[in-house]
C-alpha cells in the first residue's frame, strides 16, 4: 500500500464514523456543537496516532497473550496526557467534554486501529494511519457537531445564523443525534455509491 | 399497488377493498372531528389544518419524483390522512413554519425514509407531533381556549386539563365540556362525541376492528384507578381518544391479528396513564403510541398463529 494511500484511507473509505460505524458512543454523545465534535475528534486522534507509533515499535516485545492489556496502558498513558492537558489549559472544554475524555481509553476505534493496523506495520505506516484515521474521526464529528448546531440551536461554531429559539432542540439532545447521523451516513453512502 | 399479486387454483372474489378505499373512509370518519375544531378554533385551525395537508401532499410528491424517482402515490389519500391527523395534533395558534417543518418531519423521516407507505414502522403523524412537541416545547405547549373564531397567532391562551392536573390542580372542566369539545387541547382531540362517531363510522364500515381502541380505553381507565386519578377525566381529556381511535389502528404501524392488537392496546393505555402520571410531560399518548409501535413486530412474533401438522423434534 502505498503511503498516500494508507493516509487518505481513514478519511474517506474507511472512514470510522460514516463507514465503520466504529466509535458511536463519543460521536453522538460529544456532537451537540461543531467546536466540541472536533475537539473530540482532535483528542482521540492525538491519543490514537500516539498509542499507533509506540505499539507498532513495542509490537514485537508485547506477549501475544496479554497484548490487548499492553495496548490498553499504553492508550491510558496518552489519555491522561490529554485529560491533564485539557484539565490545565482549556478548563470549560473539560467539563463540557466530561466523561467523554477517558473514555477514549476504551475506544473502539483506537484499539481497532492498534489491534489490526500498528500490530502489523512499521511505526511510520502506523502514524499514517493515526493521521488518515484521526483525520476522518474528526471531519466526521465536527460535521456531525456542525450539522446539530445548526439546526438545534441555528449556529456553526458559535457564529449565529438564525435566531436560537427558532432552533429545533431536538437536534441538541440524543435522539437528534440518532437523526442527524443516520442522514449523514445516507448521504455520504449516496456519494460513494455515485 | 400495481404489483398484482399471482395466486392460482381456487377461484377467488375480490373484497372491493383497497388502501384508497381505507385511506378515504378514515377521512370521511374525521369529518365530525373536522367541523368541531373549526367550530371551536375557527381561523386558527383552518390555517394549520389546510397548510398541514397541503405541505404533506406537497413533500411526499416533491420526495417521491426527485429523490426516489418513482411513480408519486399522493392521490391514495394517505398523505392527506397524515396531514390531518398532524394538523389534529397541533395547537391551534402555531406558526406556519413549525407546521411545515413538522409535515417535512412526518413525511421524510416518518414515512418515506423507511420506504413509503407500509414499510413506515412509526406513525408518520405521530413522529412529526413528537419531533415538533421537543423541538418547539413552548410553543406546542400554549395552547388557545376555545370560541375565538377570528384569531389566529394572537388567541388567548391557557393550559390543558391535562396539564393542570400535572400541577396538582382541579381539571376546570365538566365532564360535559369534556364531552362535546369546549375545553383547550390540540385541534382534532378536543371533542370526544365526536371522535366517538368517526369511530362508529370505521367501524360499521369495518375498517377497522374494535380490538385496540377498547383495549386502550379499558386499561387506561383501570390503570387511572390504580393511580388514583378520575377515569373520566383522563379518558376525555388529551389525545386519549383521537390516538386509540385514528392513531394507534394505523395499519401499518399496528399488529396484525386480534390477540397481538389486544397486547398492543393494553400496553398503550397503560403506559399512557403511568406517563401522564410519573412523566415529565403532562401527556403521555403520543410517545405511548411510539413506544409500542417500536414492539409491534415482537408482538407479531409472540401472537403468531399456531402451524397444525407439525411433528415435534425430538432433541
Amino acid at each position: 500500500m502505498s503511503k498516500i494511500k494508507i493516509l487518505t484511507n481513514g478519511i474517506i473509505k474507511d472512514n470510522p464514523v460514516f463507514v465503520l460505524l466504529l466509535g458511536m458512543c463519543p460521536t453522538l454523545g460529544t456532537t451537540t456543537s461543531a467546536i466540541n465534535g472536533m475537539s473530540m475528534g482532535l483528542a482521540t486522534m492525538f491519543v490514537l496516532l500516539c498509542s499507533n507509533v509506540v505499539i507498532s515499535f513495542l509490537k514485537n516485545v508485547i506477549p501475544d497473550k496479554v497484548h490487548i492489556p499492553a495496548y490498553i496502558v499504553i492508550i491510558a498513558t496518552f489519555v491522561t496526557v490529554v485529560q491533564m492537558f485539557m484539565e490545565g489549559y482549556l478548563p470549560a472544554l473539560y467539563e463540557t467534554l466530561g466523561l467523554f475524555i477517558p473514555l477514549i481509553v476504551v475506544n473502539c476505534i483506537v484499539l481497532g486501529r492498534a489491534e489490526s493496523f500498528a500490530a502489523k506495520n512499521n511505526p511510520f505506516d502506523s502514524l499514517l494511519d493515526g493521521v488518515g484515521i484521526g483525520l476522518g474521526f474528526t471531519l466526521a464529528l465536527t460535521l456531525l457537531g456542525a450539522c446539530r448546531e445548526f439546526l438545534g440551536s441555528g449556529s456553526i461554531f458559535n457564529l449565529r445564523i438564525f435566531p436560537e429559539e427558532n432552533g429545533a432542540l431536538v437536534f441538541v439532545l440524543a435522539p437528534g443525534a440518532f437523526i442527524a447521523l443516520g442522514y449523514l451516513i445516507a448521504i455520504v453512502n449516496k456519494l460513494k455509491t455515485k | 399497488m400495481d404489483k398484482k399479486l399471482i395466486v392460482s387454483l381456487s377461484p377467488h372474489i375480490h373484497s372491493g377493498n383497497t388502501v384508497k378505499g381505507a385511506m378515504y373512509g378514515v377521512l370521511i370518519a374525521l369529518i365530525p372531528a373536522l367541523l368541531t375544531s373549526l367550530f371551536f378554533f375557527g381561523l386558527g385551525a383552518f390555517i394549520v389544518i389546510v397548510t398541514a395537508v397541503l405541505s404533506c401532499v406537497l413533500f411526499e410528491f416533491l420526495i417521491q419524483k426527485f429523490l426516489l424517482k418513482q411513480k408519486t402515490t399522493i392521490c391514495d389519500g394517505s398523505a392527506v390522512l397524515t396531514g390531518l391527523l398532524l394538523a389534529f395534533n397541533l395547537p391551534s395558534n402555531l406558526p406556519i413554519w413549525i407546521i411545515i417543518i413538522g409535515s417535512l418531519v412526518a413525511i421524510g423521516i416518518g414515512k418515506m425514509s423507511f420506504g413509503g407507505l407500509g414499510n413506515n414502522i412509526f406513525n408518520p403523524a405521530l413522529v412529526g407531533r413528537v419531533f415538533l412537541l421537543i423541538s418547539f416545547p413552548t410553543a406546542m405547549t400554549s395552547w388557545p381556549l376555545p370560541g375565538q373564531w377570528s384569531s389566529y397567532l394572537d388567541a388567548t391562551t391557557g393550559a390543558t386539563p391535562l396539564a393542570l392536573i400535572a400541577a396538582g390542580q382541579e381539571a376546570g372542566y365538566s365532564p360535559m365540556d369534556m364531552f362535546f369539545g369546549s375545553m383547550n387541547g390540540s385541534l382534532g382531540e378536543v371533542s370526544a362525541i365526536a371522535l366517538l362517531l368517526g369511530f362508529a363510522y370505521m367501524l360499521i364500515r369495518k375498517i377497522i376492528t374494535w380490538h385496540i381502541p377498547v383495549a386502550i380505553f379499558v386499561v387506561a381507565a383501570l390503570m387511572s384507578l390504580i393511580c388514583g386519578l378520575n377515569p373520566i377525566e383522563q379518558l376525555f381529556s388529551g389525545g386519549l381518544m383521537l390516538g386509540a381511535i385514528f392513531m394507534a389502528t394505523d395499519y401499518v404501524s399496528s399488529p396484525m391479528n386480534k390477540r397481538g392488537m389486544i397486547i398492543y392496546g393494553a400496553f398503550i393505555g397503560a403506559l399512557t396513564i403511568l406517563i401522564r402520571k410519573f412523566g415529565a410531560y403532562p401527556e403521555g399518548m403520543s410517545f405511548a403510541i411510539l413506544i409500542m409501535n417500536a414492539f409491534t413486530p415482537l408482538i407479531n412474533t409472540y401472537v403468531k398463529p399456531k402451524r397444525f401438522g407439525e411433528v415435534v423434534k425430538n432433541g
